[in-house]
């Protein structure tokens, strides 16, 4: 199929950026979306230009790096999915297709479509780990009861890959379905609920200084989250915080 | 616990705190309205009662007012931080694929609603208080009979502030829509996202604004 690409060019992180018109033609409709950018690049090569920076990885949907807003709708208009796993089949010959950007404040550009999401790492940093001795006299982990249920929720929200889709989607540039997963995973377990408190307080807190929004509780995030992470688990995150500070 | 507060998740609480607090006095406003429909006395009993008692003259009428300054300011601020996290503006957003107007437009409905609140205390609550407070009475009366209920018919006289008032009533509705759900999420009580819950706040947002409009408009044809 032959297509129309809108893609958001910019320079550096100073820079000020714009939309680019180009045309892409005879994609294969079993080609990924990662594909479809890879021949666009070669094109821009070959023609002594320079190509589209974006993000990307492991391209088979566990990393997380790749991003995209695509046709107004963070990893494109497919459920359940990364861009890399976004297939070309969804699309159809004629299309006009705008590329952007991770959006907010939060995800500042670096280049084209390769956005700045250290401030997650950040977020990650203030508490979502626990404190074990790991040299050598560590407790085996099955000697601690935990309900299959329990153990089944944390697991979900584990699966969180920090892509940052849940922050591009919303409309508030919100990061409480990512923070919601991370306190999740770990307020479920007896392993982190020994930190629960101070977790719940330092991630929240450096969510707010990171400039991250509020949530509206639009629930976009969670029909947008590529690993299904619901808004039970931003519930969760507000009991948390609401039972640390009692 | 102050810094709770000033927290997103701790403003989101209290943004739901003020709004349980307003779905609830809309249930008692309307009780009293309802009986308007079948009964002018009740209706001036009930009338007289709650302008009269000094409980919710001083205990809850504060309150009230506490709770709508505090819940429409909570918003615009709530509305202009995630303005500012948003950053640059997306060239293309397809906001309808993942969520719902209402969801996405509380500022604009909860402003009708504003313009509301405003048209309403010009009607009813500024003539009231300057009634019983700066005039100094407190005996509900006009002409040997109550009077509530005369003031209510006449200002449902004009056509103009019938409309006015159904078209606010409407955008309640879509503001509760989202509203009550939502109230529950932010509470971190994850009933909010069950069916039984969901129902209960459809039913809430369309017979709450309904039984609003419906007084407005029984008295219009009625007199
Ligand atoms: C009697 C009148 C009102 C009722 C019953 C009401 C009810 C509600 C409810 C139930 C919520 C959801 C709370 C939550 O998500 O935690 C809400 C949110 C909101 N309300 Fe109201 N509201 C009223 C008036 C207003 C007014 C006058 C404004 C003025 C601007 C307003 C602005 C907002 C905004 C912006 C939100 C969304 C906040 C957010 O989640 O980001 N509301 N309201
Ligand atoms: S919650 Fe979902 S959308 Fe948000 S960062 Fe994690 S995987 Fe991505
Ligand atoms: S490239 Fe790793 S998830 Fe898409």
């Amino acid at each position: 199929m032959n297509l129309t690409l809108k893609i958001w060019r910019q320079k550096d992180s100073k820079a000020k950026g714009q939309m680019v018109d180009y045309k892409v033609t005879d994609i294969s409709e079993h080609m990924s979306f990662l594909e479809m950018m890879d021949v666009l690049n070669e094109q821009l090569v070959n023609t002594g230009e320079e190509p589209v920076a974006f993000d990307h990885d492991c391209r088979e949907g566990i990393c997380g790096m790749c991003s995209l807003y695509i046709n107004g709708e963070a990893h494109g208009p497919d459920r359940g999915i990364t861009t890399c796993q976004l297939h070309m089949r969804m699309f159809k010959d004629g299309d006009t297709i705008t590329i952007e950007p991770w959006r907010a404040a939060a995800f500042p550009v670096i280049k084209d479509l390769i956005v700045d999401r250290m401030a997650f790492e950040r977020i990650q940093q203030a508490g979502g780990f626990i404190s074990v001795n790991t040299s050598g006299n560590t407790q085996d982990a099955n000697s601690l009861p935990i309900s299959k249920i329990a153990a089944d929720e944390a697991m979900d929200a584990a699966t969180c890959i920090g892509c940052g889709a849940c922050v591009a989607t919303c409309k508030n540039s919100s990061a409480m379905l990512f923070v919601g997963a991370k306190v999740s995973q770990y307020a479920l377990l007896p392993q982190g609920q020994v930190e629960a408190p101070e977790r719940v307080k330092n991630m929240v807190a450096q969510m707010d200084l990171e400039g991250f929004g509020n949530c509206t509780n639009t629930g976009a995030c969670e029909v947008e989250c590529p690993k299904g992470i619901t808004l039970e688990n931003i519930a969760r995150m507000n009991r948390e915080l609401m039972k640390a500070n009692i | 616990m102050s810094g709770f507060f000033k927290s997103s998740v701790g403003r989101k609480v209290a943004m739901a705190l003020s709004a349980f607090f307003l779905m609830f006095f809309l249930i008692i406003h309307l009780a009293v309205n309802i009986t308007s429909l079948f009964s002018e006395n009740l209706f001036n009993e009930m009338s007289h009662f709650m302008g009269t008692n000094p409980l919710i003259q001083f205990a809850l009428q504060p309150v009230l007012i506490f709770g709508v300054v505090f819940h429409f300011v909570m918003g615009f601020v709530l509305e202009l931080k995630n303005k500012k996290a948003n950053g640059v503006a997306y060239v293309r957003n397809n906001g309808a694929a993942n969520s719902t107007w209402m969801s996405r437009n509380m500022i604009y409905s909860g402003l009708a609603i504003l313009a509301f609140i405003a048209l309403h205390f010009i009607d009813f609550w500024i003539p009231e208080l300057n009634t019983k407070y700066v005039v100094g009475d407190m005996s509900g009366m006009h002409d040997g009979n109550f009077r509530y209920y005369h003031e209510l018919v006449e200002k449902f006289h004009n056509p103009a502030r019938v409309v006015a008032y159904v078209v606010a009533f409407v955008l309640l509705g879509l503001h509760l829509a989202h509203g009550f759900t939502s109230a529950f999420q932010s509470m971190g009580i994850t009933a909010g996202r069950k069916k039984t819950l969901q129902s209960i706040g459809k039913a809430y947002s369309i017979i709450i604004p309904l039984g609003f409009v419906i007084v407005a408009v029984f008295h219009f044809f009625n007199h």
